[in-house]
């Protein structure tokens, strides 16, 4: 089985997020850029499934610029066996980027994909359940468990209420939640290892993908910031201020 | 003019806050109907409290047995069809939500807004990205249906005094049998639940053991809060992991949250931006979380609680 991952490029979860003061976007020049991480734990889950036998090829996917190629070469240091890389200089909203999926899956036919259940920067979590729409295919979210038997998935899945388990018949979409595995550190002879892994680079324009990219952002603005509040000095003072508040 | 199609969440047979939420955004809309749509196996108590709900016009069910579970392969194909003739579909933005809208809008072939804290107009609207550390707004396309997920924090519950009509909706739809349910495992409380609590108490890594956070459980049922934690203690095996707030957890907003040795990182402050007042406990000054809190009390947790008790009488 072949199993496709999504593996984004977004600002580093560490780096504090500055809005431009003319409202025009986020600072990014400069700030150091990072895999996903969820994406990175997608393609920990799929490594996982090749080591275990139960996959034989993973194929790492981006969208994005060309320097996106330095991006990809740590998922194949990882250990992915492939990358492909589909060029455009724009960013893409996740109907597009489902779109793009949708072609990819038609021509590499792969028995799972894995995808992030969100990325980091514009928190959409869109992507996976578009491509399982599009592609008219089952789709488990937020999976904190995957178990591969049978030509099917059972997955759990972290909802609101608890843990969900699920039953889907592959090929299915697998979105990933934080807790489905801890992702492989990088070690130095993989990076050079991964220097020879191919990386089929692919025009956006060549797929035939229609825009889905609907949504003009007009504005961005800081959030607004909590004041700081007092400090009491015992347990006594707290509970005599929130009974003032009624609170207590 | 436009007309908005809230769906609902429920589970156990019980409509969860969230729909009256996501009804508070619709009104934002200022439409000329909101109908709020029930798909369930079965509907009659379900319709009966959305029917409540003020501001909806109309609750519109399709009962079906595959609606038994809230399934986003089996419910999207039906919303997409029930959306015919409406502009906008609003979702809460819980895991059902998340789940199904984004299906429903690809099926519709339109974009989805995720999150929607603020109405500025009809296709014009404000969300959260970089996990609440930038506000965005933006544009749908107005010839295009809305498909919007509604960020529950972000929105009251709408009020209980409507007697809408309630319609059952004939769908002709055929369903995948590619997905099935197998089981829910839910953290059997008799707690108020967190999503929707008027009060939190949250513990973190100061709280030190799975034994310790006793002490949480205590002082929240003393007050009649929910119970939450940081993404630490859960990460650390003292809770469950549906206990977790912040942005990878429950984003929330009780009237008021207790932080209790959780010294405030970025992704748990932007579980609790909206709540109304809190409270940080922790032995560290210098923490975050004070940064951010109405009331700081700078001491040991575990000599603080019991004070805090005493003091409740």
């Amino acid at each position: 089985m072949k199993i496709l991952v999504g593996y984004k490029r977004v600002v580093d979860y560490n780096v504090r997020i500055q809005v431009k003061p003319d409202g025009t976007g986020v600072v990014t020049d400069g700030v150091k850029l990072s895999a996903n991480p969820f994406d990175d734990i997608a393609l920990e889950e799929a490594l996982r499934l090749r080591e275990k036998g139960i996959a034989d090829e993973v194929v790492v996917v981006g969208i994005g610029p060309a320097d996106l190629t330095a991006h990809l070469r740590n998922g194949l240091a990882m250990g992915a066996n492939r990358a492909i890389h589909v060029v455009t200089a724009d960013a893409m909203q996740p109907l597009t980027a489902a779109r793009v999926f949708q072609k990819l899956v038609e021509k590499e036919q792969p028995g799972l994909v894995i995808l992030g259940k969100q990325a980091i920067d514009d928190d959409a979590n869109q992507t996976g359940q578009m491509l399982a729409a599009l592609w008219d295919r089952p789709q488990a979210t937020f999976a904190s468990k995957v178990e591969i038997a049978d030509g099917k998935a059972t997955v759990t899945r972290e909802v609101d209420a608890g843990l969900e388990t699920i039953d889907v018949d592959l090929p299915a979409v697998i979105t990933t939640d934080l807790r489905l595995n801890e992702p492989r550190f990088i070690k130095l002879p993989d990076i050079m290892k991964a220097k020879s892994k191919p990386i089929d680079t692919l025009e956006l324009a060549s797929l035939g993908v229609d825009s889905g990219d609907y949504l003009k952002t007009t504005h961005y603005a800081a959030p607004p910031k909590r004041s700081k509040g007092v400090m009491v000095k015992d347990a006594a003072e707290l509970v005599a201020a929130l009974k003032q508040k009624g609170l207590l | 003019m436009s007309k908005v199609l809230v769906i609902a969440e429920h589970l156990d047979g019980k409509l969860n806050a969230s729909t009256a939420r996501a009804v508070s955004a619709a009104q934002a809309v200022k439409p000329e109907a909101i109908d709020v749509l029930v798909l369930a196996d079965s509907v009659a108590a379900l319709a009966a409290d959305a029917a409540k709900i003020d501001g909806v016009s109309r609750v519109l069910t399709v009962e079906r047995g595959e609606n038994a579970r809230a399934l986003a392969a089996v419910l999207a194909p039906q919303i997409a069809r029930a959306a015919d003739g409406y502009s906008h579909v609003f979702v809460p933005s819980t895991t059902f939500g998340k789940d199904v809208a984004p299906r429903v809008a690809a099926l519709l072939g339109v974009a989805q807004v995720s999150d929607v804290m603020s109405v500025e107009g009809a296709h014009t609207f404000k969300r959260p990205i970089y996990a609440g550390n930038a506000i965005v707004t933006v544009e749908a396309e107005p010839s295009h249906v809305v498909v919007a997920t509604i960020r529950t924090a972000s929105w009251p519950v709408a009020g209980s005094g409507n007697s809408a009509p309630v319609e059952a909706l004939a769908l002709d739809v055929a369903l995948p049998a590619h997905t099935r349910f197998v089981e829910l495992k839910q953290g059997a409380s008799d707690r108020p639940d967190l999503q929707s609590a008027g009060k939190v108490v949250s513990g973190g890594r100061g709280v030190g053991s799975k034994e310790n956070f006793d002490i949480i459980y205590t002082l929240a049922d003393k007050i009649g809060a929910a119970v939450g934690a940081s993404r630490a203690a859960v990460d650390a095996g003292y809770v469950p992991s549906d206990l977790q707030v912040g942005q990878t957890g429950k984003i929330i907003a009780p009237e008021l949250y207790m932080a209790i040795g959780i010294s405030g990182a970025i992704q748990h402050l932007t579980g609790i931006k909206d709540a109304g007042t809190i409270v940080a406990i922790n032995k560290d000054g210098e923490a975050p979380i004070f940064e951010v809190a109405d009331f700081g009390l700078v001491g040991d947790l575990f000599k603080i609680i019991p004070e805090l008790e005493a003091a409740l009488g």
